[in-house]
């Protein structure tokens, strides 16, 4: 994963002089909006390649440019009734998703960086995370329809097919399942899904996905083997005893 | 609906109220009707659109579908269904559905060139009648023509068919059945003397091995594919194998992907049978007993017009190959000649002729098809190791003939839309024949069926210009003169020449010879090949159009009259799936405004007609049949009168409103209480639907095509059956003395099929002994040799087109592109490409690119990933979008002897837009 939400905060602090110097021109009310990143708002699906939520809002500075690329209108700005910050780019997939340009021409004309220059494959960007609703998707509940999974731009990687049997003599199920490491969040599958209701809908990643820790490995990742054992640990020099004092003997020492 | 839908949930219990007054009786299908409003109604339906036929619970209020479900059961889909399938309760609501009829009109009067306005029925009637009238006066039965459907009921082709065969003595009605499956039924013809499998999907649960041969069923036959995956995923041993000529979703699903080149089917058919031969795996037992081997003649052209009169200038060098053809090196080898010999087209009249050869030379016949010949000449993939497709030949092969292996082969278009389908369904039976594995559970060559009720309306009723009902011919005296019988009619009132097939009455709209045509329920100036001829006889000859449809489709649109049409929920109706299962339904809705269901269109317009307009003497040009005058039909009007008839009886009287039919009263106990617009608007009384129903039944009694009375197929533990129903018994395998009872006792198969069991005698390329000798009971081996596509990639049109369905879609999209959340999913056709090809071509994803053959050019967008994998050479367009027409470009190339159009091998090129 290539995320650029990491970026170093002298950048970030770097960029922001430049985006609030460009701002300034743009009145009292436009200093308003760019202060207004205070309210950025955890739901918005942003263009690919955008920072990480804070960072994002601190260096946008709304001017439109991505939105002016976009060769499908995708792209739209958070007006003064959104929840999203004034001005500030995002999408809304069931409406129009993001179809993935390989030229990403909104990020090329995001003067600031809020869209990362560091994303070079559109494959790597990580606007959003699909999610499925198993109690209302058709291909879950046993309809040949799987249409996500066939219109997906990363098919195969960010969407599989499972097949799931049933008792003997009746059908098999062919389940789609959403793969976080491959699937962009473009939200394709969004607009297509042919619920009432989209029964797959993309969401910010974080305010679904868990994270295992970083202290277990999962049987199916294997171990990379080869790895060379620990040095052994230089003995310390002889000097005055400084030895902490031994953890838990106080306890121990309490008596009962 | 969904609002409430989780609160109905809850409330189960107050719902089962509903389940006591609705249909359904098992304790799940009452569940199903507790998922509802206590206040709907449920009804058994079938799916609107694929040859699959599964069941669905159809539930209505106040007038209006709400909701359904797939039908848990139903032995077809169990309770499962596709994503079109799940649409079927939204189709009748479109937005821009017809309900009023529209006419052309100028100054208050009809104009071709004229607009569309509404009119009244009586008004668009009145029109139709004397345009009827003008036609039949200027050229007789033959200048009229329907462009009928698959997706009839039985009745409604029923009844079409009695007006035009009986009532008009015309036989120019032909169905869009042509072009699904005509090469299937040929091929049943020539092989087992009766149409249809001898199988049924339950054959799905009962093999190991299965084949599919041009059919893409995870997309197309969606709910069968799940079924076959139920089968191969619960079970290691079971084996499935997808031939295609490119990758597709029933790829993802098989054990072993086979690309080929188009054509070469009937290549790898014959390693096969070589194979077979070579490995001493014929079962002998079975082949003495039950088989002969027979061959035709190879010099039969193209199913093009023999004429270039009409060509456009660029289909001027295809177009002369229907008269003579140069062998390429394949063809040469396969058929046993020299590369290059100009081989003239003399067998076109007659290709379907066939004679006795030996073992000895059918042997000597399939000598040439090697591996090493077979692989390259087949190889599709450009890509592939030789090596690696040779391997895959033989595990092929291997699974045909292991022994312990049961083995099913599937196939659909891929087969039947084919310059040589009659030859490539023969080959199929000719290897499962040679293996004796055919007819038996589990075991036998399976003829999948692309729309709802091409078997049950087309097939079976005989709506087609050849046909009449239960596999019986227009061309066979015996034949007119039983269905003379059954219908009442004074001898010789049947025209004896068979009509025009689908392609050649829009060829005959081009040239001016049919001047009144009617389409009903299809839609043929999207779906028919080479459109851009018939597009232009639509609109520019002198001519009248008349087409009944639901929606503004593009034939609605050239036509010069538009009758709204009432649609499946909104009328009773009857259909026949695939493996011969018979299912009706009660009409739930009434249509909406004006639009009428068709049967009543047929009905009442047959009132306008006389008895004496068309049972006096007739011209028929070129009529040359013993017992019949020259050019003529003769007056049967005397007869007629001595059987009772009045010369100034409505043909709605003497073919339909019958003393017989009228018996049959509406409302009848069967209806329940549900509407029927037929009977309502006609108002005097009867039960078309029942009475069609039950006059249609004796023509298939005791010849192997035995239906069940009307009220059988609406109990509420009839979930349909398979014919024939003997002793109210269905019949699952045919021929097979286990499970047949035509089967003669300790035959142990019989192929009773009784037409073209007497034939000449030959070697394999003449008749030698023309006395024709009876092969009465038994199947017939073919041996038929690869040939070339008429059309081929060159340097100029370098790309072959192959053109389909998508899951999303249903034919033209006249329905599912009506409904928002398909039309969401889909809403355009794409080519699919392979990327190198996209590249070379300066072409990107998403491009708009021409698409251009000898025939025209269309624009479309490209796509490189998706589910389709074309090899390098080939591209997929599907046909359902009216916006992209790729019919303007595909050939009118088609089997001879099936005539079905084909639609895989077309060449194109393509280049930016």
């Amino acid at each position: 994963m290539t995320a650029p939400a990491n970026a170093g905060r002298r950048v970030f602090l770097v960029r922001l002089t430049q985006g609030a110097a460009l701002a300034a021109s743009g009145g009292l009310v436009w200093t308003y909006v760019l202060r207004s990143e205070a309210r950025a708002s955890p739901f918005a699906l942003r263009p690919p390649g955008a920072l990480a939520e804070p960072d994002f809002n601190a260096l946008c500075i709304k001017c439109g440019q991505c939105v002016n690329a976009c060769p499908y209108d995708t792209l739209r700005l958070a007006t003064a009734w959104d929840s999203r910050p004034i001005g500030s780019p995002y999408f809304l997939p069931r409406e129009t998703p993001c179809y993935m340009c390989t030229d990403i021409p909104c990020l090329k004309a995001c003067p600031t960086g809020a869209l990362s220059p560091q994303l070079k494959d559109i494959r790597d960007a990580r606007m959003g995370l699909a999610v499925i609703d198993i109690e209302n998707c058709l291909s879950w509940n046993g309809m040949r329809c799987e249409i996500c999974y066939l219109t997906c731009p990363v098919r195969g990687r960010a969407i599989t097919v499972e097949r799931r049997t049933g008792p003997e003599g009746t059908h098999a199920r062919l389940v789609p399942i959403v793969h976080s490491d491959h699937c962009t969040g473009c939200g394709v599958c969004e607009k297509k899904c042919p619920t009432q209701e989209a029964a797959i809908k993309v969401v910010q990643a974080d305010l679904v996905k868990g994270d295992m820790g970083e202290h277990y490995r999962l049987m199916r990742e294997g171990i990379t083997p080869g790895a060379a054992p620990p040095a052994p640990a230089v003995p310390p020099a002889a000097g005055p005893d400084r030895r902490p004092a031994v953890p838990g003997l106080d306890v121990l020492n309490q008596g009962l | 609906m969904s609002l409430n839908r989780r609160e109905f949930l809850k409330s189960s219990i107050a719902a089962t109220t509903a389940a006591t007054v609705g249909m359904p009786l098992t304790a799940e299908a009452q569940a199903t009707a507790r998922g509802g409003d206590p206040s709907w109604h449920w009804e058994k339906g079938v799916c609107r659109f694929c040859g699959t036929g599964c069941g669905l619970l159809i539930a209505s209020k106040d007038g209006r579908v709400v909701a359904q479900r797939a039908d848990p059961d139903n032995p077809v889909n169990r309770g499962y269904q596709c994503v079109k399938g799940y649409f079927n309760a939204k189709i009748m609501y479109g937005k821009d559905r017809l309900t009023q009829p529209l006419m052309r009109m100028k100054d208050g009067k009809f104009d071709k060139r004229g607009k569309f306005v509404p009119v009244t029925w009586e008004q668009a009637f009145d029109e139709m009648e004397r345009q009827f009238r003008k036609a039949y006066a200027e050229k007789g039965p033959t200048g009229v023509a329907m462009l009928a459907s698959a997706q009839k009921t039985v009745q409604e082709g029923y009844a079409i068919n009695k007006l035009f065969k009986a009532g008009w003595r015309s036989n120019n009605i032909d169905p869009n059945a042509r072009n699904c499956m005509a090469s299937a039924v040929a091929a049943f013809y020539s092989v087992f003397g009766t149409d249809e499998p001898a199988g049924c999907y339950d054959d799905i649960e009962h093999t190991d091995t299965m084949i599919l041969w041009g059919a893409n069923m995870a997309e197309m036959h969606t709910v069968l594919w799940s079924r076959i995956l139920n089968r191969r995923l619960g079970n290691p041993n079971v084996r499935v194998v997808n031939l295609t000529t490119f990758g597709n979703m029933s790829s993802d699903g098989a054990d072993l992907e086979i690309i080929f080149k188009p054509n070469t089917d009937l290549a790898i058919q014959n390693y096969i049978a070589r194979e077979i031969i070579a490995r001493g795996a014929v079962n002998w037992d079975f082949v003495n007993k039950h088989c002969v081997f027979v061959t035709g003649p190879y010099d039969i052209g193209y199913g093009m017009r023999p004429t270039d009169k009409y060509a456009f200038p660029a289909e001027r060098d295809v177009q002369a190959k229907e008269l003579r053809v140069k062998l390429d090196k394949y063809e040469a080898i396969a058929q046993r000649r020299k590369e290059g010999e100009v081989v003239e087209q003399k067998n076109t009249a007659n290709p379907a002729a066939h004679w006795l050869i030996t073992f000895d030379d059918f042997k000597r016949a399939v000598e040439p098809y090697t591996l090493d010949f077979v692989a390259e000449l087949a190889k599709g993939d450009p890509d592939e190791p030789l090596e690696s497709f040779k391997a895959k030949l033989r595990q092929l092969a291997d699974l045909y003939i292991d022994p312990k292996r049961k083995v099913v082969s599937f196939w659909t278009m891929g087969f039947n839309q084919h310059v040589r389908g009659t030859w490539v369904n023969e080959q199929c039976y000719m290897n499962h024949l040679l293996l004796g594995k055919h007819s038996q559970p589990g075991n036998g060559a399976f003829s999948l069926t692309g729309q709802p009720s091409a078997c049950g309306t087309a097939r079976e009723v005989g709506v087609f210009a050849h046909r009449l009902p239960a596999d019986r011919l227009i061309a066979n005296a015996a034949h007119r003169e039983f269905t003379e019988k059954q219908w009442k009619l004074p001898p010789k009132t049947l025209n004896p020449v068979p009509g025009s097939f689908y392609a050649k009455i829009l060829r005959d709209l081009e040239d001016g010879s049919v001047k009144w045509l009617w389409v009903m329920l299809n839609n043929p100036f999207q779906s028919h090949p080479n459109l851009n001829h018939w597009l232009r006889a639509a609109r520019e000859m002198d001519n009248f159009i008349v087409c009944s449809d639901a929606y503004p489709s593009v034939s609605a649109k050239v036509a010069d009259l538009i009758l709204p049409a009432a649609m499946i929920f909104e009328k009773w109706g009857c259909y026949g799936n695939a493996e011969r299962r018979t299912q009706m339904w009660r009409q739930s809705v009434r249509a909406p405004g004006e639009a009428r269901p068709d049967l009543w269109q047929i009905l009442e317009f047959s009132k306008r007609f006389k008895v004496k307009d068309f049972w006096g003497e007739q011209r028929v040009p070129g009529l040359k049949v013993e017992g019949y005058p020259e050019g003529r039909l003769p007056s049967v009007l005397e007869e007629a009168v001595r059987m009772g008839y009045s010369p100034e009886m409505t043909l709605y009287e003497a073919l339909f409103a019958t003393p017989e039919n009228t018996k049959y009263k509406w409302p009848d106990p069967v209806g329940r209480k549900q509407p029927n617009s037929v009977a309502e608007l006609l108002g005097d009384g009867w039960f078309p639907e029942k009475a069609l129903w039950q006059e249609y039944v004796p023509f298939g009694r005791g010849v192997g095509k035995d239906l069940a009375d009307f009220d059988v197929y609406l109990r509420d533990d009839v979930r349909g059956l398979k014919w024939p129903v003997v002793d109210g018994k269905e019949v699952h395998w045919r021929f097979n003395e286990q499970y047949d009872p035509y089967v003669k006792k300790g035959a142990g198969f019989e192929f009773y099929g009784k037409l073209f069991k007497a034939i000449p005698r030959g070697d394999l390329d003449k008749v030698t002994d023309p006395t024709p000798v009876s092969v009465a009971g038994k199947a017939k081996i073919f041996y038929r040799p690869y040939a070339a596509p008429v059309e081929q990639p060159d340097d100029n049109y370098d790309l072959w087109l192959c053109t389909g369905r998508v899951l999303e879609h249903w034919h033209t999209g006249t329905m599912t592109r009506r409904v928002p959340e398909l039309h969401r999913a889909f809403p355009a056709a794409v080519l699919w490409m392979h990327p190198e090809d996209a590249k070379a071509r300066g072409l990107k994803r998403d491009d708009l690119v021409w698409l251009e053959s000898r025939r025209g050019k269309i624009q479309v967008r490209v796509e490189t990933g998706g589910r389709n994998r074309m090899p390098r050479g080939y591209v997929y367009a599907p046909f359902f979008d009216e916006g992209v027409l790729v019919n303007k470009i595909v050939i009118d190339a088609a089997c001879p002897i099936s005539k079905e159009s084909d639609y895989k091998k077309s060449a194109v090129k393509v280049y930016k837009a």
